[in-house]
């Protein structure tokens, strides 16, 4: 078995025995869905014409509160040395702990949109294009918050630290994943904004593996 | 090359003071307050240029570790930081005349206030441990994951706001840079960049001082290491 | 399987850490079957010295040799041939032995024999399925151990590995180390007690006076 298969099943399975930070996110995103009509009024035309960025930026938010565990505890337990000494590229290991992440929480997520944008009275004809997008767009969340989360590796107040880092760096995500949803409502095509998605996902794929090995080397160190 | 700067600077700074205020004409539509132009695009200039900059400074750090890199970086950060802060404010105070509020999201600002996010998380990864030098490195790297991001960012600025602008919202800018009016502009680009590199000469020698007295007393410290293997 | 004579060496190596200079000129030659301790009161720079010579920290002057070649320009190859034990056990709480030493197993491209192997050897086959956080620091411990005998590696790097040990858990230690350096390997070990093997050298760290 290769070391980056046998990263992301070792991610697998310790986030399936200790669910607990998937559930958070869950839980986070669930409960602002549920906050937004208390703050901004029941009225339905208008939770329509906000569904869509709010269950992106929900997204995104919930994101930001699963990254302190992705390479953190294996600095904390000493693991991280074991990683950064396999012969084996850490750039394929990073990828690979990336897509653990996303799996454990940019997929619950995805499957939890549907729900959120009910309660926002999203139209039920715009589910599709913001579950695609959001398929697109959350991989690049999981790998560009990885690169921050490498970085506060042994940083004083490294948790408060990493949304200021990483926030700036998703706002394209956000801005071409609330496009497509909102020109596909609007009749219009959504395939420019969803292949805009798909190139950062692409662009961000060795940019993190890249970031994210020089930063965990950097804290090796 | 420090007194050249900064007589550099003082001169242009002057000279571009007077055409700002004086040498160049009001606008039609904005009358006064469009001399905040002369200000405002030459901060946004300088912050980008800075950022630019940076990044190139934190890629020779990180490869070749030289200790001049690593230093302007350092250096130059908070000075970028304070060219956006000084676009958002101008960009702010010029606005409010237009349309009566202190902020709007025009492409540029809005582009400025992320880079200034992305200044303030480098200068806030680069203070956040114990030793400078990982900190230094850290931020290195965030630079350069900015800086390839940056274009992504600024192109997904303009195209949010296309998306979502109202007809009636116009740009925060001159609506036709007249020849009168580049002029100015232009002496109060160069005269930032000679602030820029006063300062920032004055900052990487106060700080290549500093690192040399650490240094001195590194090896003072460390006379007596030095271990031997006995068999 | 005939072993190449295979040697480490430092050249005036110099470590820095946090801006201090922990040490500086060191020099030193180990060769195969020879094991090396190194001695000296904490923060004097023996996990510092591990780290430079694992490759996982740079060195601040000279460098270390494999072979006479500097470990930096084959940092791939270097890893490849080292078995790291760091303060830390590096077992995941939620995993059991098993598990945890397959892991590291599958990070080096070594079998799927060789955890039942190292856990044998240490003694630990009994708890092979227990999840790590149930273990005593002793028996994590001799996990570690267990992990880096599985490994099988040349150089063996290790950072105070008798740690909580009890004196069964020191012997098999001492066994697995006599029977590493017999096949052939290296050992520079870090240690506040005297190894039940050999010594070919020891290094004195000295103190900040």
């Amino acid at each position: 078995m290769s070391a980056a298969r046998a990263v992301l099943l070792r991610d697998l399975r310790l986030a399936w025995r200790s669910p607990l930070a998937s559930l958070t996110v869950l839980a986070f995103f669930a409960m602002a869905a549920i906050l937004f009509p208390f703050a901004v009024g029941p009225e339905p035309q208008l939770l329509a014409r906000i569904a869509t960025g709010v269950v992106w930026t929900m997204a995104l938010l919930a994101s930001l509160l699963s990254f302190e565990r992705l390479f953190q505890l294996d600095h904390e337990d000493g693991s991280i040395d074991l990683l950064l000494l396999s012969p084996a590229s850490l750039e394929a290991i990073v990828l690979a702990k990336c897509l653990a992440h996303w799996l454990t929480t940019g997929l619950p997520l995805i499957l939890a949109a549907p729900l959120a944008a009910t309660i926002l009275n999203l139209p039920p004809e715009a589910l599709p294009a913001l579950l695609l997008a959001l398929a697109l767009g959350t991989p690049s969340l999981s790998l560009v918050g990885a690169v921050g989360a490498a970085l506060v590796l042994g940083a004083r107040r490294g948790g408060v630290l990493l949304p200021l880092l990483v926030m700036p760096l998703y706002v394209p995500v956000l801005v071409f994943g609330v496009a497509a949803v909102e020109a596909d409502m609007a009749g219009l095509d959504a395939r420019p904004h969803l292949l805009l998605l798909g190139a950062f996902l692409s662009g961000a794929v060795p940019v993190a593996a890249i970031g994210a090995s020089a930063a965990l080397r950097q804290a090796g160190e | 090359m420090l007194p050249w700067t900064s007589a550099a600077a003082v001169l242009l700074l002057a000279a571009g003071t007077w055409l700002a205020l004086l040498g160049s004409p009001r606008d039609y539509q904005q009358g006064e307050t469009v001399r905040i132009m002369y200000v405002h695009v030459p901060a946004a200039w300088m912050a980008m240029l800075t950022y630019a900059n940076l990044a190139i400074a934190s890629a020779v750090a990180l490869v070749w570790r030289h200790p001049l890199a690593e230093v302007a970086a350092r250096a130059m950060a908070p000075l970028g930081a304070a060219f956006t802060a000084l676009c958002l404010v101008t960009g702010s105070l010029w606005g409010k005349p237009m349309w009566g509020t202190w902020w709007v999201w025009d492409a540029r600002l809005t582009s400025v206030l992320l880079l200034f996010l992305l200044y303030l998380g480098y200068i806030a990864l680069a203070n956040a441990f114990e030793d400078e030098a990982r900190g230094t490195r850290a931020a290195s790297i965030l630079a350069l994951v900015g800086a390839i991001n940056l274009p992504v960012i600024k192109f997904s600025v303009d195209w949010w706001n296309t998306l979502h602008q109202p007809a009636s919202v116009s740009r925060l800018d001159a609506p036709a840079l007249h020849p009168s009016m580049l002029l100015p502009l232009l002496v109060m680009a160069l005269a930032f960049m000679a602030w820029f590199a006063t300062v920032l000469l004055w900052r990487i020698e106060a700080a290549l001082a500093e690192r040399r007295l650490a240094a001195r007393r590194m090896l003072a410290e460390a006379g007596t290491a030095t271990p031997a293997m006995r068999r | 399987m005939t072993a190449a004579v295979e040697w480490l060496a430092a050249t005036a190596l110099g470590c820095a850490r946090g801006g201090r200079l922990v040490f500086r000129g060191l020099d030193f030659e180990l060769g195969a079957g020879e094991a090396l301790a190194l001695r000296g009161p904490n923060g004097s720079g023996k996990s510092s010295l591990l780290r430079l010579l694992a490759g996982l920290l740079p060195p601040a002057e000279g460098a270390v040799r494999w072979n006479g070649e500097d470990v930096a320009a084959a940092r791939e190859a270097h890893r490849a041939r080292i078995g790291w034990l760091g303060m830390q056990d590096a077992l995941k709480p939620a995993l059991g032995l098993a598990e945890n030493l397959r892991f590291a197993a599958s990070l080096r491209g070594a079998g799927p024999d060789a955890a039942r192997r190292g856990l044998d050897a240490m003694g630990l086959g009994a708890l092979a399925g227990v999840p790590a956080r149930q273990l005593s620091q002793g028996q994590r411990r001799r996990a570690a151990i267990a992990r880096v005998i599985a490994e099988d590696a040349r150089l063996w790097l290790l950072d105070e590995p008798t740690l909580a040990l009890d004196d069964d858990a020191a012997g098999r230690l001492g066994e697995a180390l006599a029977a590493h350096l017999a096949r052939g390997g290296l050992a520079v070990v870090a240690t506040h007690v005297d190894l039940p093997v050999r010594l070919a050298g020891t290094i004195d760290f000295a103190g900040r006076p």
